[in-house]
């Protein structure tokens, strides 16, 4: 095989030319998926990080049927005491879990004295919000920055609000929410900080204590609207899912129905979608890749075989077995794969690189300014590179299948 | 025993539904040892002659005997290891494969055809460099030869595998009188010094001169000219 590989190289370095055009070839195609993959993907986990990390979490839990009619935010599907109770034991005994965050959700008038608008707000322990969603803190962009991330009394307001309503950090407002019981109830309270908009559900919520949201909404026993979980991994997600559903199948509120639902964070967020379309696209590239490689190295080696044919008459002639014939040629479509990945492969990581240097930002829904920081995973580099030697084998086997099975009388009297 | 035998050999093509009868019925044998030519015009039949000698080609009609092998029922893998093993052949071209060597060239059947281990290898290559003359010519490349320097790296290739039967097919054609009698020369050495049979096509006189036995074509039949082997018309 190693002499196979010494002819074959040499034939390649026989026709520089068309070896450099063909390597290029596949070289660009390599680069082009690897910085689509490493760009397209990068924004991809910024915006999930963004989205689970200043919002919703990786995973949230509701009481069964919260979901469906989670825009009208309900009170009456709180999850009781004795249930977070038994949710809280279990997270509790999860190693995958790093932080979880009951929150209250509700939806109430907001009012500066002179106007008045509604607000969607969550009420939250700011502790654990804080190690829930990290990214929350950063959000903060007036007011708030030091410090708890909220103490009772104030509140975090949303800057669309904020800016509508020409609110400032310090001023009084007035909250009057509707209460379980259908009664309203109205606290004032004083703004702590204002609050960037975020991409997603909940990227304009409005925040609050949670103590003071049970105020507000005089709830007698310590209910709350969903409890947002942060996992150590993200690759978690699917198992912490499964397992939480399991273990809470079991339990049923009074009614007898199942209690608990458990949902990843893509069934909660729009962006899932942009994601799967970001993942499809992978795909499409992938197969233009397929497309170039294929094309090119059939071409090549098919010119190849047309060129050599007194060549492969001659040494079929001398007795070299047609196997034998078919490897000098799979092994040329081989090397030129194996070249063109190479340097396909060190253009696309000196690109990410140079794109790394260059700190570029860009604007997403209210988000302004992200950094794209591309990155791209080692196993998906050798997976572009195994994908484009492989189509670079499977495309140089019609010609190199043609060549074995020449008439070497025919070839010797080749023109 | 003869090395060749041939009993009513035929060879008919079709050319685009017209038969064409380019060996008629011939019959020969030749002797180990022997130094042969089949000279005739273009067109008589030689080089289908030596293609199925050579087992590049399969008979329409008849009976081939080559190295003590019924040639005639091989299958194609198996006709190649057949020429691999106890056949050599010199192409009027000289057929160098342009990547490789001189001394690779020559290499190339022990290294692709027969996996001979490398100190054979190199072994057999010098000693088959030295006896066609060329030895400091072992690293150029064939672009870098002249033809007569081409067809000696040819004819150190057909007999490095030690095969019983070397045939050459008009192999100094491409060649001027003086290169062409130093190659006629050269393989009539090599078949003193190992003992091949040689078997050459030819419709140059002067090489005809060199032969030792002659076979005549006209026409896709055979007449005998020279001593040592035996022909008759089927």
């Amino acid at each position: 095989m190693v002499n196979v590989m010494r002819i074959a190289a040499r034939n390649l370095w026989r026709y520089q030319r068309r070896t450099l055009l063909t390597s290029l070839l596949i070289a660009l195609g390599i680069l082009a998926v690897l910085l689509f993959e490493g760009v397209a993907g990068s924004f991809k986990n910024l915006m999930i990080g963004q989205i689970t990390d200043s919002m919703l979490g990786h995973l949230q839990v509701h009481r069964a049927g919260y979901v469906a009619s989670i825009e009208n935010l309900p009170l009456n599907l709180n999850l009781e005491p004795t249930q977070l109770e038994r949710l809280e034991e279990l997270l509790r005994g999860m190693p995958q879990v790093e932080a979880w965050s009951a929150r209250i959700k509700f939806g109430a008038l907001f009012s500066n004295f002179s106007e008045t608008t509604n607000v969607r707000l969550m009420g939250v322990d700011p502790q654990a919000e804080a190690r829930t969603v990290p990214l929350l803190r950063g959000r903060v962009v007036h007011g708030g920055t030091e410090g708890p991330l909220l103490v009772p009394g104030r509140l975090l307001v949303p800057e669309l609000l904020a800016r509508a309503m020409k609110i400032n950090v310090g001023d009084t407002v007035v909250l009057v929410a509707t209460n379980q019981d259908g009664s309203v109830n109205g606290q004032t309270f004083v703004v702590g900080g204002i609050l960037a908009s975020a991409t997603g559900p909940g990227g304009r919520d409005g925040y609050l204590h949670i103590a003071d949201a049970r105020t507000l909404l005089r709830m007698a026993e310590p209910e709350v609207s969903e409890v947002a979980i942060r996992l150590r991994s993200l690759d978690d997600v699917r198992a912490v899912q499964a397992a939480l559903s399991a273990a809470l199948d079991g339990v049923a509120d009074p009614q007898g129905q199942a209690a608990f639902e458990v949902h990843p964070w893509e069934a909660l967020s729009p962006f899932v979608t942009i994601a799967r379309m970001i993942d499809l696209m992978n795909v499409f590239i992938q197969v233009m890749l397929i497309g170039i490689v294929l094309i090119s190295i059939m071409n090549v080696m098919m010119m190849a075989v047309f060129e050599r044919v007194r060549e492969i008459g001659t040494i079929a002639a001398i007795g070299t077995q047609p196997l034998r014939i078919l490897w000098l040629f799979v092994a040329e479509g081989l090397l030129l794969g194996l070249l063109g990945a190479a340097a396909g492969t060190v253009i696309s990581l000196a690109a990410l690189w140079a794109l790394n240097l260059a700190k570029l930002t860009f604007a997403f829904g209210m988000q302004d300014k992200l950094v794209l920081a591309p990155t791209i995973a080692a196993g998906d580099v050798l997976f572009i590179g195994a994908l484009a030697v492989a189509t670079a084998v499977l495309a140089s086997l019609q010609p190199a299948l043609r060549a074995a099975r020449m008439d070497p009388i025919q070839a010797l009297h080749h023109v | 025993m003869s090395l060749v035998r041939a009993q009513a050999l035929s060879k008919v093509y079709d050319a685009a539904g017209v038969p064409v009868q380019a060996v008629r019925a011939v019959t020969f044998d030749i002797e180990p040892g022997a130094f042969v030519a089949f000279v005739g015009p273009s067109g008589s039949g030689k080089t289908t002659l030596l293609n199925l000698i050579g087992v590049l080609d399969r008979p329409t009609g008849g009976r081939l005997s080559v190295v003590d092998t019924d040639v005639t029922a091989l299958g194609r893998r198996e006709a190649a290891r057949f020429r691999g093993e106890h056949l050599g052949f010199v192409f009027q071209d000289f057929n160098l494969i342009p990547v490789l060597t001189a001394a690779e060239n020559i290499e190339y059947p022990l290294l692709m055809v027969q996996g001979r281990p490398a100190a054979e290898r190199r072994e057999r290559v010098r000693r088959l460099l030295e006896a066609v003359g060329i030895a400091e010519l072992a690293h150029k490349r064939p672009d870098q030869l002249s033809g007569g320097q081409k067809q000696r790296v040819a004819v150190a290739r057909a007999l490095v595998t030690n095969p019983k039967l070397v045939l050459a097919d008009e192999p100094t054609a491409n060649l001027d009188s003086a290169t062409a009698h130093h190659v006629m020369e050269l393989m009539r050495s090599m078949k003193e010094q190992f003992g091949t049979t040689f078997i050459f096509s030819t419709h140059d006189p002067r090489v005809m001169d060199v032969a030792e036995v002659t076979f005549r074509l006209t026409d896709g039949s055979l007449e005998q000219d020279g001593p040592t082997g035996s022909a008759s018309h089927g």
